[in-house]
């Protein structure tokens, strides 16, 4: 809806036209730059054997076994720090009490973490010589490389993705609405679902986006726990790393190439789910439309 | 909490995996170095089919590759490998220090101090060897870039520490002279990559350095995989005799009862079938009939071993390569 | 108990929203990361000093904390500049550079590291036009600083474009009608309601920068002294099966970043605090 009004407001609400063109244009030579030709690098690095040779390093055992791994990894670890991003915006935003900033701290320490440690704690936790190695090495659970080793860490290295995305946007809008809501008699999980949810819908996405992106494409942190047993339990990072050291560069970077398709179909998703919502709105309510 | 979360993902995951084990009786983990990938490829179908032919088993073979410590604190800490094959004895000796899954005499039970392979340092150039480069000496004269990796990182790069270092000490009869020697050489180091196979790729993609101080098996692969007619193998005229070793991981095996198969895993190493293939993938090998017909694809030249000029792998690691050790001081001292 | 109610709130879910993200957050993060405190414990306090006062180590420091900060500078002024042109402009293939952002998560840290290394190396697609200009990006110092851009840019873009389209045009509508020229406009109604993202994505991708792994080991050259970073002394202590002496060095890197974060955390909440 805002795409339609812009067109139709006056200046008084948007720049100057050489203002947005030289905007626009330092933007797309600044992503230019660090961004598209990195990305488009990668594609003709692995295109260079000719497309049969990039089909072909996808669909070889190992590779497939990778994909799955990947996609099992993330699609344990996205929802499970879905749920807690929720919470964790709910609790921060929406209510005042003392030790919040050092709770916020909390949420964004994983990302300050190296990798290389994200991977190592759990290492010294779950690993032989950790703190409970000997009664796991005893019971036969096995965590560390292993898939829930892997799982563990990549919950980890996501953690704070969801939650950072909302709290600034649920805290930019204020409490009034929901409010509202609870005083017309909505339950609490009325007023979430009905009122807060859809509020924040945008910035979810972006966060399950992300969360996504980055589960998909962990590797410091995975690479630890990871043992990188041949077809078990490998990720997409590790086989591409494994390829590389393999002078196999074509397959290597063939697959580094569908870790970014795969990125950008949920990007994709988004914009569909965007569009869906905006048509939806235009019919139901066709005042803004005119 | 713990445990149903865990347990219930157990399920998933062994219905996953159940279809990988269900064509396999006996499966081993091989847990190797970076530079050994081909060599197993190579190998493991082989020793598939003779264990085979030999029991009636059907055997599952898994590869793990990394940089030999990593693999090695993946061992300690927990990683199920029945054999280790890996680029030094000191990380093998970690193994049975530091987690005691192995005895600490393991290094003498299989022949040769259990390397059933060698190796040894030679320079990669570019064709042509535009910078005439002929011997250790021609790599310390100004000008001349040379590319390693990083001694404290990787492996492979404390082989060619020490081979530098013992070509000096050698050649002028003392220490002091060969520590001048090898910080020289670090001078004329622009990068130090973490690993080998980095810094191949630095040498044979980035086009950086006028030699690549390696392995000669990787130089011979990297020979093999990017043209002769771009590179060419310098061998020197003395250098180390570079050992890999491999052990049954007795502990692991134990409990897998794979301790048999593991043995006859390594045993196989040593058999001409087996030493055929390491030579096949540019190791030396030990015995002699294979030496013999394979004289001509490695060149002559004298070799000195680590344990005739640093004792053993625990005192050269520990003089040499731990922090505030002889690189450290080097790089401390190069800096000013 | 530290974490009290301040205030009373109509709003419901307090005690199971915050009860959750405690324990969630004790199981996931603190208990494993104590792991790191707990290890260094191991080591004496003296040894500890030296271990991470070693002067490599603190070279590393300085190497380390000043390529993310100024890779987290470029991409907060970046960052902004790309999540408003993605959000107020129309323009050709505006989707595509809109996917495009996220691609430093979704591509694994090494290639992007490999990547940006051949295409600044000397006979890389840019390398080579910047070498004649005495520029030398790959294996050098500045070659971090580049890694680190790539990383932390969508941490900026990604927390000020949901704000940047919730923000209600009729604000701006009305600071106009007002009066207020653009740039008036954009630096009394618009900034102050993006700063607080801002500040979060500036932090967030510093604070990405400092632990930074993969894709710097490739473009560093990671010499001692010039371009070693801290992660990667951590890799060298571990090399020597010295774990003690690798957490060490985490715990400082940790308790670095918490501070900084925490700062940064405070400045947000009193700013938050203010134009309320």
């Amino acid at each position: 809806m805002h795409t339609l009004s812009v067109q139709t407001q006056s200046t008084a609400i948007t720049e100057p036209r050489w203002v947005r063109y030289t905007l626009i244009s330092i933007t797309l030579i600044f992503l230019s730059l660090f961004l598209l030709i990195p990305l488009i690098s990668v594609f003709t690095e692995g295109l260079r054997g000719g497309i049969n040779k990039y089909f072909a390093a996808m669909v070889e055992p190992d590779a497939i076994a990778a994909i799955q791994l990947t996609l099992i990894t993330a699609a344990i670890a996205v929802p499970l720090n879905l749920v807690f991003g929720v919470a964790a915006a709910w609790a921060i935003a929406k209510f005042e009490f003392t030790g919040k900033s050092l709770l916020i701290t909390l949420i964004d320490l994983p990302f300050a973490v190296s990798p290389v440690i994200s991977g190592l704690i759990f290492v010294l936790l779950f690993g032989l010589q950790g703190v409970f190695g000997e009664w796991l090495a005893a019971s036969d659970i096995k965590l560390i490389f292993a898939v829930p080793g892997i799982v563990l860490a990549t919950i980890f290295v996501t953690f704070p993705f969801v939650a950072r995305e909302l709290i600034p946007l649920l805290q930019s809008q204020g409490n009034d609405e929901e409010e509202a809501a609870l005083v017309l008699g909505a339950t609490g999980w009325q007023t979430f679902w009905h009122v807060t949810l859809p509020n924040i819908k945008w910035g979810l996405l972006y966060g399950v986006i992300l969360c996504n992106a980055r589960a998909m494409g962990e590797f410091g942190a995975v690479s630890v726990v990871s043992g990188h047993i041949r077809g078990l339990t490998n990720t997409m990072p590790l086989h591409v790393e494994i390829l590389y050291n393999e002078y196999n560069f074509i397959a290597a970077f063939a697959v580094a190439s569908l870790l970014a398709i795969l990125a950008l179909i949920t990007l994709a998703l988004k914009t569909f789910v965007e569009w869906r919502v905006q048509t939806q709105v235009l019919i139901n309510d066709p005042d803004v439309a005119s | 909490m713990f445990k149903p979360f865990f347990s219930s993902r157990w399920i998933v995951l062994s219905c996953l995996f159940s279809s990988f084990a269900a064509y396999a009786d006996v499966s081993l983990l091989n847990v190797s170095y970076d530079p050994t990938r081909e060599l197993y490829q190579a190998y493991n179908p082989a020793f598939i089919a003779h264990w085979q032919k030999k029991t009636g088993e059907t055997l599952k073979l898994q590869q793990s590759h990394g940089g030999s410590g990593k693999q090695a604190r993946s061992v300690i800490d927990g990683l199920q490998a029945d054999v280790v094959t890996l680029a030094l004895a000191y990380d093998i000796d970690a193994i049975a220090d530091k987690a005691g899954l192995l005895p600490k005499d393991w290094q003498s039970r299989f022949p040769y101090n259990s390397t059933p392979y060698t190796s040894t340092i030679v320079f990669l150039v570019r064709k042509g060897n535009p910078k005439q480069i002929k011997d250790w000496d021609d790599l310390i004269k100004p000008g001349v870039s040379v590319i390693t990796p990083n001694p404290k990182t990787s492996g492979g790069a404390r082989w060619n520490y020490l081979a530098a270092w013992g070509y000096a000490q050698l050649k002028t009869g003392s220490a002091d002279k060969a520590r001048e020697f090898v910080s020289k050489l670090f001078k004329n180091v622009p990068i130090l990559d973490s690993g080998a196979r980095g810094a191949t790729t630095t040498f044979v993609q980035r086009g950086i350095g006028d030699v690549l101080i390696a392995w000669e098996n990787e130089a011979f692969l990297a020979l093999q995989e990017f043209g002769k007619d771009r590179f060419e193998i310098i061998t020197p005229s003395r250098s180390i005799l570079a050992e890999p070793p491999v052990a049954v991981v007795e502990k692991v095996a134990k409990a897998h009862n794979t301790l048999a198969v593991s043995q006859a895993y390594i045993e196989y190493l040593y058999s001409t079938e087996g030493q055929t293939i390491a030579a096949q993938n540019f190791y030396r090998p030990r015995a002699e009939i294979v030496a013999a017909k394979f004289a001509n694809k490695f060149p002559k030249l004298e070799l000195f071993t680590i344990n005739q000029l640093f004792v053993d792998w625990r005192t050269a690691q520990k003089t040499h390569f731990d922090d505030q050790g002889v690189f450290d001081q080097i790089y401390l001292s190069t800096q000013k | 108990m530290l974490l009290r109610l301040k205030q009373h709130s109509v709003l419901p879910g307090f005690h199971l929203a915050l009860g959750y993200t405690i324990f969630y957050l004790s199981l996931i993060v603190l208990i494993p990361l104590s792991m790191v405190f707990f290890k260094t414990s191991t080591m004496g306090w003296e040894r500890f000093w030296t271990v991470v006062t070693e002067p490599r180590v603190m070279a590393s420091y300085r190497i380390t904390f000043g390529a993310a900060l100024i890779a987290a500078m470029i991409n907060a002024f970046f960052g902004l500049l790309v999540a408003w042109v993605l959000e107020r402009y129309q323009f050709f293939g505006k989707r595509f550079i809109d996917a495009l952002v996220d691609l430093p998560f979704a591509l694994p840290t090494a290639v992007a590291g490999i990547a940006l290394a051949s295409i600044y190396s000397s006979n890389g697609w840019i390398g080579q036009y910047l070498e004649p200009l005495g520029i030398k990006v790959a294996f050098t110092p500045l070659g971090i600083i580049v890694a680190l851009t790539f990383i932390g840019l969508p941490f900026v873009v990604r927390t000020v474009q949901p704000v940047l389209q919730d923000l209600e045009r009729e604000l701006e509508e009305a600071a106009a009608s007002l009066g207020a020229t653009r740039w008036q406009t954009f630096k009394c109604v618009i900034f102050p309601s993006i700063f607080p993202p801002l500040l979060t994505g500036f932090a967030l991708a510093f604070a990405r920068g400092l632990g930074e792994y993969g894709s710097v080991v490739f473009i560093a050259g990671n010499m001692p002294m010039i371009s070693e970073i801290t992660p990667l002394l951590i890799i060298t202590k571990l090399e020597q099966y010295d774990y003690a002496g690798a957490t060490a060095i985490a715990v400082v890197m940790l308790v670095v970043s918490f501070i900084l974060l925490f700062l940064i955390n405070l400045l947000q909440w009193w700013t938050g605090k203010r134009c309320r």
